[in-house]
């Protein structure tokens, strides 16, 4: 029986009763008294020096508040990269400024330059317009192409650094030469150039910022789509702006969707803060789905050759991958983290393999910014393992299954310390490997096949055996790794008189449903109806401290800083029961919602305990404060690592190359679950984006540096007839061993598993189709990619 | 800036517009329905999806005065007169066919619209009605369940879970 | 957005009159106008309605084939050609989106005449009469182009008269992102021979395939076009397609459609 309420219950979802009912309110359904309207004005070229930008007239026009450009922010720090990357010569990386609004130069196309502030939003927007056209800025040659980058020291995205080039890293270096042997003295020697191509993140809600300032406290406001409204506060105290923390209160309320764009700070939030303290106004940005496309950080963008040596019975013996990582015009908040230590460190896989080599040079070129997007550098390292032993077992003629068992991780070799500096707690992956064999019905593949074959399509057959490392993340391993910042989280849980439970907790959730899954474990934990427990997040001023939402953190972090605070209460409880049954504190214990004396039947209701908490008529305040509420920081000792093999089937249309995804299984390792349905719709998502990555959507610049795929014209977004049901299974769960919950985290895999299996399984639909000079076809797999490999 | 009428769910409403206001812009600082939502700026991703006279239109896509005097539903008129969800809106809920919810008003009434014409659409049939409607989060699969689901069909048995 | 007067005659002599103002522009379902208003890509004075012009709505039949309103949403027609003209009711239910498809029109298709729309292949290869405000133009001289049509400054579509064909059919390969055709055929076989239409492929937009209007002619079926080549010289080259893909598509969904075609 399925329980229906508490850990391992699928509670329906609270919020989405707002939600559906349309009373939700995002940023942009805000409206505040005497609110203005800001409007950024973007560089329509890749590269350019500014010259002049003439504000007079813009200024002057009908409803025009103010207007700043780069110049009104010059003497403010800039935004900065939160990973310190050192380059394998032991060099510092290259770190420009990032300033609020571009001066001296513009970096790429949507790059803002300038801002104005109106009465009315169309007021800005003609003023903005106005203003561009008076701007001289003097274009440069664009430089786009990161090999052409780093060839060539004359044409710099920034000034100061002459081959564009922002670290050169390896990992690890001193088994550079082992791993250099190994694969010199493998019997066989798989070669893969593949592109991990460069994605725009799209949460369906725009970003918003609205800046407010109350000149009798000297207090700003910003109300803003953010994952993680502390970091954010953090980013623009202490970095940007210098505002006192405890004068900047960060509310990110309803987000619709953040996918990792919404991580980090951007310019325009600093912009509407500095408006609003020279209006004395309430001053909102939201941005057109243009803008988004322009200026949100992207994805992914990475080239790489993989080589992998083996055995002819395909052991893997050796990995070693040379990656050019695509940083963009700036340094994105996490954007060095993404590509080297999500990345690299995982470049293991879940398989046993002696040594591994990563070396990534990461470039500037006058493109948006690339920072993480869901799955964030494990996407890239599971693509790049799983296709080349896809094209491992195509060389070698040897069965993928087969080969994916005799490389994976056998139980009874963890913990297990990789070879890429990771220490994986615990996992089954032959047991998710099984699961999905079992649930895709790979026995039945043939004869799906033959149907197929009647109906003139190809049809094959992809898997991907992947693992991750999230939780993000043990504070002690990444400050080693280089982060600037600590990533535990903090949690307050307070107890109110009448029993009810607000819980503070430094998650946000943008769809992961905290409001109501965090309400289960604290209900399981106290015995107390699930609706007795309201969540609070998204608001600086209410919760002690927090790292927000993304790296699939939300419980496996800030859920295990709850249990660590509810674990107080319960034994504060305990105090004050052992004051209201007059025994002693170590005879109380506690089950079912109720303090008991142990072999007695005298016991005290947790409400009782909660009201007697705020109402100390009796208690002994020496040693019994009253009140009852508890804060916890919680900070992981490890990673977690959840894992799984997915399985993807595809018929190929051979006369238009087009590719059908027909089904999709995915059997996980997620720990344990605390709510089944929530975490189905994890994976759902995250196959959904990942299909959508694999074959459809792509980000294109010109040789100019335009965006060629600048909206959902030419970006192509899954949509609903794009996508088949998926059959997805959780049923292997290796809890972790190292969390209170046992929780590993389900947010990203969807999407780092998935892209190989859709790629191998339309190589394997060509083979089978007898097209077997294609080895490789880089995603998107889009029709015409597919037609034109056949016929090429 | 002229007044503009029309009945928006079910109840008669007047506000300034201007020629260029487009009906999200009415129905959301006319009217201060914010349920309505804009995801996008070339008429693509349908989460702005209302009814005018019964039929699902994009409301980023038409002005306000072109559909003065009409019948106008959005997500905020959905639920049942007693203010419990509508059964399009229940079955959203029981089949988690939303997680940022950003997409989710759109989505509801394209639903709605299609049930409207067509009671008991098979999955494939549901797939191509939602098109127009961009979901980032949920990898439509919940989404295609619940409005099986709002259909009488038993979702369950025709998804795998 | 530029503001602008908003008028809704009722009346096509109104929306004549209306459209001869300085700056006037018609709108129909206002699917394309506005996306690219919203861009600032036309900015007109005066916008002139035509949805409540009540003699330009509706589907019937009538001297020369299958009368359509150029107010006409694709909805009506997927909905009312039907039982008239399948192979056209399915392309109306095939564009866009049903939202799109609620507001958006067969007049504003033909007069926008985007090389990836739809209608423009339907009109050609059923050799369709568009009759405007001021005349009436046979298909084959009304398309000149991309963007292109033989309306004049005032000029607006109010009917499209589409001959019936024998079989006919429509095959449209989606472009994966704005769901255009990246390529669409439309083949309708009459008595007196057989005329093959292909639009999202061209740089000179939708276009007549004569050679497999010649093959089909003397052979209705999927092989007798086996032989053909299609040139690719003509053909758009984007992110979403080469031009010898589109080349190759113009010749599968021919054989797809001429397959299709009932
Ligand atoms: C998301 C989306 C998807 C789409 N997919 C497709 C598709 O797959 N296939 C396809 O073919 N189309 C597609 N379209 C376009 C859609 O069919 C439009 O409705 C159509 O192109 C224009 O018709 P409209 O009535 O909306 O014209 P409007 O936008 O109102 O007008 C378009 C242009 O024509 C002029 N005009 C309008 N009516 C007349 C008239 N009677 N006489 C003279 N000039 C006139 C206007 O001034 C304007 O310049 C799509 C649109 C969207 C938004
Ligand atoms: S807002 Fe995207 S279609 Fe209307
Ligand atoms: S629920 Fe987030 S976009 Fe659909």
């Amino acid at each position: 029986m399925p329980k229906d309420t508490g850990i391992g219950a699928s509670t329906k979802r609270r919020e989405d009763i707002r939600f559906l009912t349309g009373k939700g309110v995002y940023t942009d359904d805000l409206s505040l008294f005497g609110q203005a309207h800001a409007v950024m004005v973007r560089s329509t070229v890749a590269h350019g020096r500014i010259v002049s930008i003439d504000t007079s007239e813009a200024a002057g026009m009908p409803g025009v508040l103010a207007v700043f450009t780069g110049e009104d922010f010059k003497e403010v720090g800039g935004n900065p990269a939160g990973w310190f990357i050192k380059s394998r010569n032991g060099e510092p990386m290259r770190e420009p400024k990032r300033p609020v609004l571009a001066h001296g130069k513009v970096r790429h196309v949507g790059d803002a330059y300038a801002c104005v502030v109106a009465e009315t939003y169309a007021q800005a927007k003609d003023a903005a317009q106005v203003l561009a056209d008076a701007a001289v800025i003097e274009e440069l040659p664009a430089i786009i192409d990161m090999k052409a980058a780093a060839a060539d020291a004359s044409n710099r995205v920034h000034d100061e650094i002459p081959d564009n080039i922002c670290f050169d890293w390896g990992w690890i270096e001193d088994n550079r030469a082992a791993v250099d042997a190994a694969m010199k003295a493998a019997p066989h020697v798989v070669t893969l150039e593949l592109t991990n191509n460069r994605l725009v993140p799209n949460a369906m809600e725009p970003r918003a910022s609205i800046g407010e300032y109350f000149p009798g406290t000297g207090d700003y406001k910003l109300t803003t789509t953010s994952q993680n409204p502390h970091l954010t506060r953090l980013l623009i105290c202490a970095f940007v702006m210098g505002i006192p923390e405890n004068k900047l209160q960060v509310v990110a309320p309803d987000v619709g969707g953040g996918f990792g764009s919404k991580i980090y700070h951007y310019g325009e939030e600093a912009v509407v803060l500095a408006a609003a303290r020279k209006l004395g106004r309430p001053v909102r940005w939201t941005a057109e789905r243009t803008e988004s496309f322009l200026s949100d950080a992207h994805g992914r963008d990475h080239v790489t050759k993989i080589e992998l040596g083996c055995t002819k019975e395909g052991d893997i013996l050796a990995i070693r991958t040379e990656t050019l990582a695509n940083v963009g015009a700036y340094l994105s908040n996490f954007s060095t983290a993404t590509p080297t230590f999500l990345h690299g460190t995982l470049m293991a896989g879940p398989y046993k393999v002696p040594h591994v080599y990563v070396n990534v040079k990461t470039i500037f070129t006058n493109t948006a910014p690339v920072d993480a997007y869901r799955g964030a550098g494990r996407p890239e390292a599971t693509y790049s393992i799983e296709r080349v032993i896809d094209k491992m077992c195509r060389e070698l003629n040897l069965d993928p299954f087969e080969v994916r068992r005799r490389n994976l991780l056998t139980p009874d070799q963890f913990p297990y310390t990789t070879p890429v500096g990771l220490v994986y707690d615990t996992g089954n992956y032959q047991a998710t490997l099984d699961k999905a064999i079992e649930l895709g019905d790979v026995a039945g593949f043939e004869a799906r096949r033959a149907e197929s074959a009647k109906r003139g399509k190809l049809r094959g057959m992809g898997l991907s055996t992947w693992i991750e490392a999230c939780g993000i993340a043990p504070s002690h391993l990444v400050g080693v790794l280089g982060s600037r910042v600590g990533l535990y989280d903090a949690a307050t849980v307070r107890v109110n008189a009448t029993g009810t439970i607000s819980v503070m907790t430094g998650a946000h959730s943008h769809g992961q449903g905290h409001e109501t899954v965090f309400p289960q474990i604290v209900a399981e934990k106290l015995g107390i109806p699930e609706s007795s427990v309201e969540i609070v997040h998204g608001d600086t001023a209410k919760i002690p401290f927090g790292m927000g939402s993304y790296g699939s953190r939300s419980l496996a972090v800030a859920g295990s800083a709850m249990d660590r605070a509810i674990d107080k209460i319960i034994a504060k409880g305990k105090k004050i029961a052992a004051h209201m049954l007059e025994a002693a504190e170590g005879d109380i214990t506690f089950a079912d919602g109720k303090f008991s004396v142990a072999g007695t039947d005298k016991a005290k209701s947790f409400g009782e305990i909660a009201f007697s908490a705020y109402v100390p008529h009796n208690y002994p305040l020496e040693t019994l404060e009253p009140g009852l509420e508890e804060t916890a920081f919680y900070d992981p000792g490890n990673f977690t690592y959840p894992a799984g093999a997915y399985i993807c089937e595809v018929e190929v249309d051979p006369d238009t190359g087009k590719v059908d995804v027909v089904s999709f299984t995915a059997a996980d390792d997620f720990g344990n679950v605390m709510n089944p349905m929530i975490v189905e719709g994890q994976v759902h998502g995250g196959v959904g984006q990942g299909i959508g990555q694999a074959l459809c959507e792509n980000t294109s610049y010109d040789e100019n540096g335009q965006l060629l795929t600048g909206s959902f014209m030419d970006y192509a977004m899954p949509r609903a007839d794009d996508v088949p049901f998926y059959t997805v299974d959780h049923s292997c769960a290796t809890p972790c061993t190292h969390n209170p919950l046992g929780v590993k985290g389900c947010g990203e895999a969807g999407a780092i598993g998935s892209p190989p299996a859709v790629v191998n399984a339309v190589i394997d639909a060509l083979h089978r189709g007898g097209i077997t000079h294609v080895t490789h076809i880089d995603m998107p797999v889009s029709p015409n990619r597919v037609w034109q490999a056949i016929n090429g | 800036m002229t007044k503009v009428t029309m009945t928006v769910n079910g109840t008669p409403v007047s506000a300034e517009a201007e020629g260029r206001t487009l009906l999200v812009n009415f129905l959301r600082e006319g009217l201060g329905l914010t349920g309505t939502h804009v995801g996008c700026d070339t008429s693509q991703c349908g989460a702005c999806v209302v009814h005018v006279d019964g039929k699902a239109v994009k409301s980023c896509t038409v002005f306000a005065m072109d559909v003065a005097g009409s019948d106008v539903r959005t997500i905020e008129g959905m639920a049942n007169a007693d203010g419990s969800l509508g059964v399009v809106q229940q079955a959203f809920q029981d089949h988690h066919g939303l997680q940022c919810g950003f997409c989710t008003p759109g989505m509801v009434m394209s639903s709605a619209a299609l049930l409207a014409e067509n009671p008991r659409p098979t999955e494939s049939e549901i797939r191509h009605y939602l098109e127009g409607n961009i979901c980032r989060c949920t990898g439509y699969h919940n989404i295609v369940k619940a409005v099986l689901a709002a259909s009488g069909q038993d979702a369950g048995a025709m998804a795998a879970e | 957005m530029h503001n602008f007067e908003f008028v809704k005659p009722s009346t096509i002599a109104d929306a004549i009159k209306a459209l001869s103002a300085e700056g006037a522009q018609p709108l129909s379902g206002g699917q394309t106008l506005l996306p690219t208003m919203k861009q600032r890509l036309a900015a007109p004075d005066v916008l002139v309605s035509l949805t409540g012009i009540s003699e330009m709505q509706g589907v019937c039949m009538g001297d020369g084939g299958l009368h359509i309103g150029a107010a006409t949403p694709h909805a009506v027609v997927a909905r009312d050609a039907a039982r008239h003209y399948p192979a056209l009711a399915a392309l109306a239910g095939g564009i866009g989106d049903p939202a799109v498809r609620n507001r958006g029109t067969i007049g504003g298709s033909i007069a926008n005449n985007d090389p990836a729309a739809c209608y423009p292949s339907a009109v050609l290869a059923s050799g369709a009469t568009v009759v405007t405000s001021q005349r009436r133009i046979a298909a084959d001289d009304y398309f000149q182009g991309m963007f292109t049509t033989a309306l004049e400054e005032g000029e607006f579509v109010t009917e499209v008269v589409f001959p019936i064909p024998e079989r006919a059919a429509y095959v449209k390969f989606n472009q994966p992102a704005s769901r255009f055709a990246l390529t669409g055929v439309f083949v309708a076989k009459f008595a007196d021979g057989v005329r093959v239409a292909v639009t999202g492929a061209s740089n000179n937009g939708v276009f007549r395939w004569t050679e497999a209007e010649d093959a089909l002619s003397a052979d209705f079926s999927a092989g007798a076009i086996a032989g053909l080549t299609v040139a690719a010289d003509d053909m758009i080259s984007d992110l979403h397609g080469s031009a010898a893909y589109r080349a190759n598509l113009v010749k599968v969904l021919t054989g797809r459609a001429v397959t299709a075609a009932r």
